[in-house]
């Protein structure tokens, strides 16, 4: 279709207006407002010992869900793709089940089934405290980003085949020799993406940890319940906008990497 | 020497193989032909271990290997599409299944670089699957599959998705591979020009079932039932019977045909058609023909014959057959 | 050619068209035991707790659930957030849409960081977009714009959030649009607005409905984007994620149970409609073309 000239420059104007609007100049202005008060604020902000507890929480979080993710995640995958089982179709829809579950539900029903007087209520009593304690962040958390490495992981598999391996099985490999030196290099950059998808996630969850944690600044709280709890108890908007800050940085990188992974992974 | 006695093999309701039995002799190189379906891959990948057979057992070099992983029987797998390691260049490729092995890295090294000059791609150690052509990329899969040794090569369309000309060359070369190494060769192929140009015997396959098996010229020359013939080569029907185009002689006048035709035993006897087509192909002239039965078959005949016969279309002309799996020749005849 | 004369390589074309068919082996399938493990792990971290919550939200029977959803309060939030939900997802369906087309066929310097800013929501936490929204839309907005706890600041919240679904899934189609059939449509003397209504928009129609479909799930389950400018006004501005937070805090774990399940069973029927609807209208695509 050719458009005229001045058609394309309106549709060009109202996108790019509306972009604005709604991304740049917020986040532009939240920067302003953050980092024009001194990078010595911004990092003073940021280095007091609750915004470095609830940093090492984050931090814990995402290397506790990470690696469970990546190995059930490819171990689901390659049920689904490999696997000639009753219930696949059940099992794909299981795991897109996260991506349609509000993270308030997400929470309650955690509460629900490992809170006091819930179904498996009673791992509290022999000393496993998971809500309002560690364990539930990271159910919580692996509950939200539980589809991401399956989802990313799951086309490559399916269009590498299974040529590969069974010339590696020809060849004389044993099936974890194959996994290890095929499929795994094989399905490397679509699991990093899974994973970069994950930690995003993992860093940024809010709705379904908010729920399942007691939120002792310096203790329960993540990065993402620092910035609320900074906002809305201690009234200190500029924490809160420095807490923010720091978290959209870790979104840019996040960004990036995506960008990055996405080229690598097309060719 | 490779023995597959009574295979069965179904998917669901549908038979892939059907009660095989077959021997393959050591040190030759055989060809599984059939059309798309036949289930030359399903025997060739049972004989491989990468299908389980229903029932029916496999012997390789006098060792029964029914039950025995693909890892564990000394083959050597050639796939259609290459099945190369993207990840690897061609050197780890060549060498993965010596590295599995522990073998010393010097000695795959070593052994990696002659089998690489063996295949002519000597200079590519360090490239990579995507940096080869199609050809390249099989002879590599070739490499690697020889590189372990194998008592047995398996080859599943090995030149099926490369184009023409590199599909003949590679023919050529894969025989005379097959002439200095002497392994116990099986190549599935649906072409039989590839399976008469490079095999010493033919496994004619159709519907899971062996139709045939025998050295090229057997089968090409006495096919055991119109299957086998009409796979084999181009057929004409002639008053009922299935004969090769260029065993078709043409004549212009009906009592020379019936007194040749006479000399010759189980023939269709002598046919009038008329002629609806000449086509020139070079150094051999098509015929095409109708019969008075309203049947079209078409006759091959040399250059010669053809300028001799003077043939223009609508003419009426006296085919018959000069040789057939039915057709005995009692003493041979000019053609015309 | 003759009708009797058989031809050698009769299947090549079929053979060399097919991709390579996949063969399940049974070395190669995952054991039982991954199979077990697998469908373990997706019982303990999803079914289960939804179970839970299924069974709580029953827990004084199909009254006390009805009764529960049914309390205006909670009624009020529902039809609160499916309104909002509604209103931000047509939003993106035309403005996705554009930005889309914007990003594929015109042309300006910085169009890839734009392209690259497209999924910043996707990166960037709720909390961040609500904390980022309230200091320009906030009380003390640079502009004075004042969304706080107004349902137009909810739905800014809520467009912010789903941005990306409709782009990403209509961009790709546009990339593969093939531009003859337009050029066709235009030599035949439509105009830009008729081919575009009567030519692109079927095509674009299931990657719009599904993006559409996506952010509309998306936006009824949302928490973080809204929990600091939405205000949480009962009836006014409470969507049902918050009002349900409230009854867990208020210790009303069947009220919650009950509201939630009515919020899942909205998204599913939304996602499986949408699915519906978007397969039929990529079926009656590919039937005409
Ligand atoms: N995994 C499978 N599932 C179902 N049917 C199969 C499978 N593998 C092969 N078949 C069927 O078995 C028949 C023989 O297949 P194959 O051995 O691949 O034939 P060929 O190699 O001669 O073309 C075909 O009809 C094919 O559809
Ligand atoms: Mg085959």
């Amino acid at each position: 279709m050719k458009t005229s000239t001045a058609t394309r420059l309106g549709l060009r104007t109202v996108a790019l207006g509306y972009l604005v609007v709604l991304l740049a100049v917020p986040i532009v202005l939240i920067l302003w407002r953050t980092l024009g008060e001194g990078v010595g604020a911004f990092l003073e902000s940021v280095r007091t010992p609750a915004a470095i507890s609830a940093l090492n929480l984050s931090l814990l979080i995402v290397a506790i869900v990470v690696p469970l993710n990546v190995v059930f995640g490819v171990a689901t995958a390659l049920a689904l793709v490999r696997g000639r089982f009753r219930g696949r179709g059940l099992v794909q829809a299981v795991v897109d089940l996260p991506f349609a579950v509000s993270p308030i539900v997400v929470g309650v029903s955690l509460i629900l089934l490992w809170g006091a007087g819930g179904w498996l209520g009673g791992v509290e009593k022999l000393g496993f405290k998971v809500i309002f304690g560690l364990p539930g962040m990271v159910i919580a958390t692996l509950f939200v980003t539980l589809p991401f490495v399956v989802r990313e992981v799951e086309p490559v598999l399916h269009e590498i085949g299974t040529d590969q391996e069974q010339a590696a099985a020809t060849l004389g490999a044993s099936s974890a020799q194959t996994f290890w030196r095929i499929t795994l290099p094989a399905i490397r950059w679509g699991l990093t993406y899974g994973v970069v998808l994950t930690v995003a996630r993992a860093l940024g969850e809010f709705g379904a940890v908010i729920m399942v944690s007691s939120g002792f600044p310096g203790v329960s709280q993540t990065l993402t319940l620092l910035v609320h709890s900074r906002y809305i108890d201690d009234h200190n908007t500029y924490g809160a906008y420095a807490a923010a800050t720091l978290l959209m940085g870790l979104a840019v990188v996040t960004l990036l990497l995506m960008t990055l992974l996405d080229r690598k992974r097309s060719t | 020497m490779i023995s597959v006695t009574g295979a069965r093999k179904s998917y669901g309701n549908f038979a892939a193989l059907d009660d095989v039995t077959l021997d393959i002799p050591a040190g030759t190189l055989t060809a599984l032909l059939g059309p798309s379906g036949s289930g030359k891959s399903t025997l060739l990948r049972s004989i491989a271990g990468l299908e389980r057979l229903d029932a029916g057992s496999i012997v390789i070099g006098g060792q029964d290997v029914t039950q025995v992983a693909p890892q564990k029987r000394g083959i050597g797998f050639v796939f259609q599409h290459y099945a190369a390691f993207k990840h690897m260049t061609v050197r780890d490729n060549v060498g993965f299944g010596l590295s599995i092995r522990k073998r010393p890295k010097a000695e795959i090294a070593r052994k990696v670089d002659d089998l690489l000059e063996i295949v002519g791609l000597d200079g590519f150690q360090h490239r990579y699957p995507a940096q080869l052509s199609g050809g390249q990329r099989q002879r590599m899969a070739l490499a690697r599959a020889l590189a372990v040794d194998p008592e047995v090569l398996l080859l599943d369309e090995p030149f099926g998705a490369l184009d023409a000309k590199v599909r003949a060359d590679l023919r050529q070369w894969l025989r005379r591979l097959h002439d200095e190494v002497h392994v116990t060769t099986v190549l599935v192929t649906h072409d039989q020009e590839e399976a008469l140009d490079v095999a010493d015997r033919i496994a004619v396959l159709n519907k899971g079932r062996i139709e045939q098996v025998g050295d090229p010229v057997a089968l090409y020359d006495r096919p055991a039932n119109d299957f086998v013939m009409s796979f084999l080569g181009s057929v004409a029907r002639l008053g009922g019977q299935l004969v090769r185009p260029h065993d078709i002689a043409l004549h212009r006048s009906r009592e020379r045909a019936q007194s040749l035709d006479a000399r010759v035993g189980g023939s269709p006897g002598v046919i009038e058609a008329v002629v609806e087509r000449v086509v020139r192909l070079g150094f051999e002239v098509r015929v095409d023909l109708r019969a008075d039965s309203g049947e079209r078959f078409a006759a091959q005949v040399t250059r010669a014959e053809a300028d001799a016969l003077d043939l223009r279309v609508g003419e009426t002309v006296y085919a018959r057959a000069t040789q057939g799996p039915d057709v005995t020749e009692t003493e041979p005849a000019l053609a015309i | 050619m003759t009708a009797t004369t058989a031809t050698a390589r009769r299947d090549d074309t079929m053979v060399s068209s097919l991709p390579p068919r996949p063969t399940p082996q049974r070395q190669f399938s995952a054991r039982p035991l991954g199979v077990g493990l697998v469908g373990l792990w997706l019982s303990v971290i999803v079914l289960l707790p939804l179970a839970a919550l299924t069974v709580t939200s029953f827990g004084d029977g199909v009254s006390g659930f009805w009764d529960a959803v049914t309390a205006p309060v909670a009624l009020a939030s529902l039809a609160v957030t499916v309104g909002l939900a509604a209103v931000v997802a047509l939003l993106n369906a035309a403005m996705g849409t554009l930005i889309a087309w914007v990003l594929v066929r015109d042309d300006f310097p910085g169009k890839r960081v734009v392209n690259a800013l497209i999924d910043l929501p996707f990166a960037l936490p709720t909390i961040v977009a609500s904390i980022v929204l309230l200091s320009l839309y906030g009380p003390n907005s640079p502009v004075h714009v004042h969304l706080n706890a107004t349902r137009p600041g909810l739905v800014v919240a809520l467009a912010f959030v789903t941005l990306p679904f409709v782009v990403r899934s209509v961009q790709p189609v546009l990339i593969e649009v093939d531009r003859e059939v337009e050029e066709a449509s235009a030599s035949l003397g439509a105009s830009n607005w008729t081919t575009f209504r009567r030519v692109v928009l079927p095509t674009l129609a299931p990657a719009i409905i599904s993006g559409t479909g996506l952010a509309f799930a998306r936006a009824i389950g949302e928490y973080g984007s809204v929990v600091l400018i939405g205000g949480n006004i009962p009836r006014r501005t409470q969507v049902a994620s918050q009002y349900i937070q409230q009854q867990i805090e208020i210790d009303r774990p069947v009220n919650a149970a009950a509201v939630s399940v009515a919020l899942l069973v909205i998204a599913f029927l939304t996602l499986f409609v949408l699915r519906v609807a978007a397969g039929r209208s990529r079926r009656r695509e590919e039937e005409s073309s």
